[in-house]
């Protein structure tokens, strides 16, 4: 079994910033285990502007965003980057099991960062009648198939939820082409920053649907269209309120949660409403030695914050391990 | 006559009234001086950095991610969605260097925005 001073799970924007900030706090023998075959994590499918702005001072695309920390971790000693290597298992004495194409291996850290990040709700879906057909998509898995995979999952499109990645699919779709027939938003306003209201949905004069939930599915084989209809205030169908939206295909941008089931295998406590691991402070987990940053510590807006509190993680690890003061 | 509208520069969101009766036009409501130039703008040609991908022809990804160099008018962003559909990037590309130089004619350059080699 290989051994290694620190290993971290997840080069995405949170597992860049820590492996950078621990190797500048003197950890010198760094594994980090990315499953993809590029670093850069979600960034690479946010093709659109607005990172950067507060760590940069820089209006950045994700994926430039991603390439400045992806080209200076490339630029330091001792971080070894194993692409391809997908963690699969993990104890609570730190020995991480990862696939890496054809095998498998095992490593053994002093410390460990977690920086898996999050993955879409779609368990509200569970909720709704009628049918079940296909053309059910999570808003983050379109943005996969159209900005990665460079395929149009529909034609006519219904938006459930306003959370950003939702109000930035929905300008995805209208510019490749497709309509949106409407965003249903069960709460009075938007969880999206106003400014993708405005240049998302305002700018395309896509109509949203604010205190509306979806009531029912139609479709036998395909969506064929749903039912909107408008809520109180304790989120009960208002009779009489009911219309039909007609569509082929219904994205679901209803929140995220922190990717954590790794970490659980090793003993570490979670908390059960929230998936994020049981903490005092942030970054640390019940296990010491083992931290947890980015948004599977908990679901960050900005990717800034993300880098500001992995950095920390880099460092916290360094003073476990004995090479950073705290 | 009073304007109201949402700077979009900044995730802040300010929402800025401008004052159409007064000369010149007076704005409020910016936190930063940022929100003028928007407001301005908005009011005599809305423009929007444009981001989509272009496809590719034997390079290690299947799409490359791109911006405008510089807003585009927002009348024009079909129009420039029609170009961008008509690209194949050939060649390797790091973050910043130019896909389609004077693009849809108004001197706009498309830029890549993260490194793509070869297969
Ligand atoms: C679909 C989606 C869209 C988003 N869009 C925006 C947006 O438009 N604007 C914005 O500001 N924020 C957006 N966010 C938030 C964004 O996720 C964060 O700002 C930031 O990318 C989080 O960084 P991270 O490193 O914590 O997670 P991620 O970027 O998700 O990186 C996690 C990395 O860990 C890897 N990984 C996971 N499990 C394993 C494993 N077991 N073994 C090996 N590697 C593993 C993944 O492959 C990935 O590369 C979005 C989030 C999602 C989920
Ligand atoms: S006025 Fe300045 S602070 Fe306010 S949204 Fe615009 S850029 Fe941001």
């Amino acid at each position: 079994m290989i051994e290694r001073e620190l290993v971290i799970v997840g080069g995405g924007p949170s597992g860049m910033a820590a492996a950078i900030a621990a190797r500048e706090n003197g950890v010198k023998d760094i594994l980090l285990l990315e499953r993809d075959q590029y670093l850069g994590g979600i960034l690479n499918q946010c093709v659109h502007t607005g990172f950067g702005l507060e760590y940069f001072k820089e209006v950045l695309t994700g994926p430039e965003y991603a390439d400045r920390f992806i080209k200076k971790i490339r630029g330091l000693p001792d971080i070894e980057i194993s692409l391809r290597s997908f963690a699969v298992g993990m104890t609570g004495d730190k020995v991480v099991t990862f696939l890496k194409p054809g095998r498998m291996e095992r490593v053994k850290a002093r410390a460990i960062i977690m920086a898996t990040g999050c993955r879409e709700k779609t368990r509200e879906m569970v909720h709704i009648a009628g049918t079940r057909p296909s053309g059910i998509f999570s808003a983050g898995f379109a943005q996969k198939l159209i900005n990665i995979e460079g395929l149009l999952p529909g034609k006519e499109v219904v938006i459930v939820g306003s959370g950003d990645i939702g109000l930035i699919m929905a300008r995805r779709f209208v510019l490749e082409g497709a309509k949106v027939s409407g965003v249903v938003e069960i709460q009075g306003q938007s969880r999206g920053l106003v400014r993708n209201i405005v240049q998302c949905i305002e700018d395309f004069d896509i109509p949203i649907y604010f205190n509306h939930k979806i009531s029912r599915i139609y479709g036998r084989d395909r969506v064929e269209a749903l039912d909107a209809v408008r809520v109180d205030e304790n989120f009960n169908e208002i009779s009489g309120t009911k219309f039909a939206l007609k569509c082929d295909t219904i994205l679901m941008s209803v929140g995220l949660i922190p990717e954590n089931e790794l970490i659980e295998m090793a003993g570490v406590a979670i908390d059960r409403k929230t998936n994020s691991p049981v903490s005092e402070e942030l970054n640390k987990t019940s296990v010491p030695g083992i931290f947890v940053c980015g948004n599977s510590f908990k679901v960050y807006d900005i990717v800034d914050s993300v880098t500001r509190d992995s950095l920390a993680a880099g460092k916290l690890a360094a003073e476990y391990l004995g090479r950073a003061r705290a | 006559m009073t304007k109201k509208m949402v700077c979009i520069e900044c995730p802040k969101g300010c929402v800025l009234e401008v004052d159409m009766d007064a000369k010149p036009v007076k704005i409020t409501g910016n936190k930063c001086p940022k929100g003028i130039g928007y407001a301005l703008s908005e009011m005599e040609d809305p423009r929007r950095v444009l981001t989509s991908s272009v496809l590719t022809e034997s390079l290690e990804l299947k799409l490359a991610p791109v911006k405008t160099d510089r807003p585009v008018p927002k009348k024009e962003l079909s129009r420039a969605m029609e170009e961008i559909k008509k690209i194949r990037l050939k060649r390797a590309v790091s973050a910043g260097d130019i896909v389609a130089e004077n693009f849809l004619g108004m001197g706009i350059k498309l830029v890549a925005t993260r490194e793509v080699g070869l297969v």
